[in-house]
């Protein structure tokens, strides 16, 4: 193979990009060359939150083996709930609507940091809790409060420049930003000693704690934004809207490529792995597969996607 | 090359293990070229050469770790095929202590001699495998006071070693023939490698063989029957052991051996860098003034390794009151796997990590200046390799030693704590690092120093005995001598 081959396919993103891209294309032949365009803008539409979860995620996973934010669900929706009850149908909410939003992300984030630096609870089981307890929060909320988004957040959510939908646009700059972040600042190459020996990172003059609750209130502020975001996409902020992020937020970050067991990540990789699992129900949907058999399917095509990866993976000892 | 052969013995003749035009390559870098070597039951072989010499590589494939590219290897007169690995190599009989340690960390020593003795298993496993590793340890290292019940990650850096070693001479219907040593004494105080030095010598006696690949040329020089040399990845001389001289070993490896360079007087005394009182209890507090070198003695696991990490957290804190320190530390760990290196990085990010901060504006790093300052280190401490960015794993064991001893020095931190920093690295580097640490001790910086090596006790300009987390005593330089060390490392004074 030459060089800039075998580069490419050493990327972490490769394969769920190649796999996108796969799908992508027998979407199109069966619908003989028709329609290509709209099918990735309509992905990308809908895969922007699983992205943007999926960021937070990937920071969360990369600060070290075990560590994982399962409270993401609960906190999207309540921070769906805080910020569409803020702005109660009106566009003069809508700045309040996002501090709020944005601020009950920030929280969790430290609330959770508590709970796993100090007390020293597993993050699995601490996020797990506090999911629980938030989730009890948008019960109570959602039966004393209209919440209802702002017209200019629904209108940005769907409206599109050059086929392109807005929301997705601002969640590509805010990736760039992450990418840049990862690769040449502080907190990028601290996270990354952290998640690969914390002991050495440590001795090495990373403040190994502060790190730690950055990854994590960087995570849950990535989900609230997705959750505010999201109940302006769906008309309005719902009990449930968040359960379907709980699998595919980890799964986007694994066969995105990134590193399980911590120190390296991959936001492209991440990005495409969200389109990837999107394109895949679409083309189950246009071949009109059995449900059942649609989640055999698609649980084979991972499995696939992360197998082929991680055979051509150079692996660390 | 012409193989030096002194001991006149035709080759295979009663070898237990031979081999045969090895060669291996690692990419671009050539491992090992041509290389044979035998061993015979009976003998006590030493293997010495300069870090990344390939000795590391040799064992491995020996071990079936990596598979050689060309050339056999033949154990009791069989040549071996290419199902040869780690597996059937224990069951043959050879065993591998290894530099970087080869136990399951989150096992007891119990169970990790279970897992190389299937034939224990059944009811009463347990029992069995506590008395096969207990009887060992207790016949190579007596007094070991090793818990055997405790997860061996638990266990400090020199008890671990110690296990290692026990367990790659535990015998049950699987016999230990040729047992492979990787620098066994790098993390053990001087009487644990007395012990294990005449432990081998003994062992040898009913025809197992031994091969000891050390640093430590001292070792080689008093127990080896006989010695290999290796040198840019081939074998360079094969001779008996008996009569052979330090200089004529020097020669051999292609280094000249120089005089210790000997610290002068600081000129810097009276500026107080570290202060720890309490948890020392004995006649002496500890204190390091700026430019001064400090040694820390005593057996290993007595205490030394708390006080830099306690001084090392109050330079990070300033919130411990019983230790007072002036200045930034940055600190060197021997123990590379556990406490040094980030495998998945290059050796540029591996060597600058301690000092992006100072590299970088706002909080973005600066690229330029970051690879500048790896080049400058790589170069400084004598690393070799082809670039900085090749992955920190393709160096040799030594050769990130010396990554981890350039993270520190390129900090500009007024206190470097050692913590063994040259486990596993050979003498010419360790010259290089001494002479590195006398000019740097001369423009004010100072070196907490703990080490298992008595000989570089005698670079401090003072030494702190450690015993049972206690100081017991301390010497200046001019006070120093080994009767006078063990005794204070046994609390006979």
């Amino acid at each position: 193979m030459p060089l800039a081959i075998r580069r490419l396919v050493a990327q972490p993103s490769f394969y769920a990009t190649a796999g996108a891209v796969l799908v992508w294309l027998v979407i199109v032949a069966h619908s003989h060359g028709v329609g290509g365009g709209a099918v990735i803008s309509g992905a990308l539409n809908y895969s922007v939150f699983f992205a943007l979860v999926g960021v937070g995620q990937m920071l969360v996973m990369a600060s070290g083996a075990g560590n994982i934010d399962l409270s993401i669900p609960a906190n999207i929706t309540l921070a769906a709930y805080l910020s569409s009850g803020q702005m109660q149908g009106a566009n003069a909410g809508m700045a309040a609507g996002f501090a709020i939003g944005l601020l009950s992300g920030v929280i969790i984030g430290l609330a959770n940091a508590l709970l796993i630096l100090a007390l020293r609870i597993p993050p699995m089981v601490a996020t797990l809790a506090s999911g629980l307890v938030i989730e009890s929060f948008c019960f109570a909320y959602s039966r004393v409060s209209v919440a209802k988004p702002a017209p200019l957040l629904v209108s940005f959510t769907t409206q599109r420049l050059a086929g392109i939908p807005l929301v997705v646009i601002a969640a590509i700059v805010a990736s760039a930003a992450v990418i840049a972040v990862l690769k040449r600042s502080l907190f990028g190459r601290h996270i990354f000693a952290c998640g690969q020996n914390m002991t050495a990172a440590w001795l090495a003059g990373v403040n190994v704690r502060r790190t730690r609750v950055f990854a994590y209130v960087a995570c849950s502020t990535f989900a609230a934004l997705a959750g505010i975001l999201f109940a302006g996409f769906t008309g309005g902020p719902s009990l449930n809207m968040g359960s379907e992020f709980l699998l595919s937020s980890i799964a986007v970050v694994v066969i995105g490529g990134t590193n399980v067991a911590g120190g390296q990540a991959s936001v492209v990789g991440t990005w495409s792995a969200s389109i990837f699992l999107f394109l895949l129900l679409t083309m189950l949907n246009v071949f009109q597969v059995d449900p059942g058999l649609k989640n055999v399917i698609t649980g084979a095509l991972i499995i696939a996607v992360l197998a082929l990866g991680k055979a051509n993976r150079p692996q660390a000892q | 090359m012409a193989i030096q052969r002194t001991d006149g013995r035709a080759a295979d003749e009663g070898a237990l293990l031979a081999l045969r035009g090895i060669s291996k390559s690692f990419g671009p870098v050539q491992a090992l070229k041509q290389v044979d070597l035998e061993v015979r039951g009976g003998e006590l072989l030493g293997l010495v050469g300069h870090n990344g010499a390939g000795k590391s590589t040799l064992m491995n494939i020996l071990f079936g770790v990596t598979s050689p590219d060309r050339g056999d290897i033949i154990l009791e007169s069989q040549a071996m095929d290419e199902r040869y690995g780690p597996a059937l190599a224990h069951r043959l009989g050879i065993r591998c202590v290894f530099q970087e340690l080869s136990l399951c960390p989150n096992l007891s020593a119990v169970e990790n001699a279970l897992i190389v003795h299937p034939s224990l298993e059944g009811t009463g496993w347990k029992r069995r495998a506590k008395s096969l590793i207990l009887t060992r340890l207790h016949e190579i290292f007596p007094g070991h006071g090793i818990d055997v019940q405790t997860p061996v990650g638990n266990l400090p850096i020199g008890q671990r070693q110690m296990v290692e070693i026990a367990r790659a001479f535990t015998e049950s219907n699987n016999l230990a023939k040729v047992v492979i040593l990787d620098e066994p004494t790098s993390s053990l105080d001087s009487s644990a490698a007395q012990q294990l030095l005449r432990f081998l010598q003994r062992t040898v006696l009913d025809g197992k063989a031994c091969i000891l690949i050390t640093h430590k040329l001292t070792e080689v020089l008093n127990f080896a029957q006989r010695v290999v040399v290796m040198k840019d990845a081939g074998v360079v001389a094969d001779v008996s052991g008996a009569g052979l001289s330090r200089e004529r070993l020097f020669t051999l490896m292609g280094s000249v051996e120089r005089a210790m360079v000997t610290p002068e007087a600081s000129s810097f005394a009276g500026m107080r860098r570290v202060d720890v009182v309490g948890n020392t209890g004995g006649p002496s507090e500890l204190r390091i003034e700026a430019g001064e070198t400090v040694g820390l003695a005593g057996l290993a696991g007595h205490g030394q390794k708390e006080v830099l990490h306690r001084i090392y957290a109050a330079s990070r804190s300033g919130r411990d009151k019983g230790c007072r320190v002036t200045g930034s530390a940055a600190y060197v760990s021997g123990d590379r796997q556990r406490e040094g290196i980030f495998p998945l990085w290059s050796i540029a990010s591996n060597i600058t990590i301690a000092s992006v901060r100072s590299l970088s504006r706002g909080s973005f790093i600066n690229p330029v200046k970051e690879q500048r300052l790896a080049e400058a280190w790589r170069e400084k401490i004598n690393i070799r390799s082809k670039s900085v960015l090749q992955s920190i794993l393709s160096l040799s064991g030594g050769n990130r030693q010396k990554a981890l001893v350039a993270r520190a020095f390129a900090t500009d931190a007024e206190i470097i704590l050692f913590d063994d920093p040259t486990r596993g690295v050979d003498f010419d580097t360790k010259r290089e690092l001494y002479s590195q640490i006398d000019s740097a001790s001369r423009s004010g910086r100072c070196f907490v120093w703990y080490t298992t090596e008595t000989d570089e006790l005698f670079l401090c300009d003072r030494v702190y005995v450690f015993h049972e987390g206690k100081v017991v005593d301390s010497l200046v330089r001019s006070e120093l001598s080994e009767e006078r060390l063990l005794q204070a490392s046994f609390h006979e004074a």
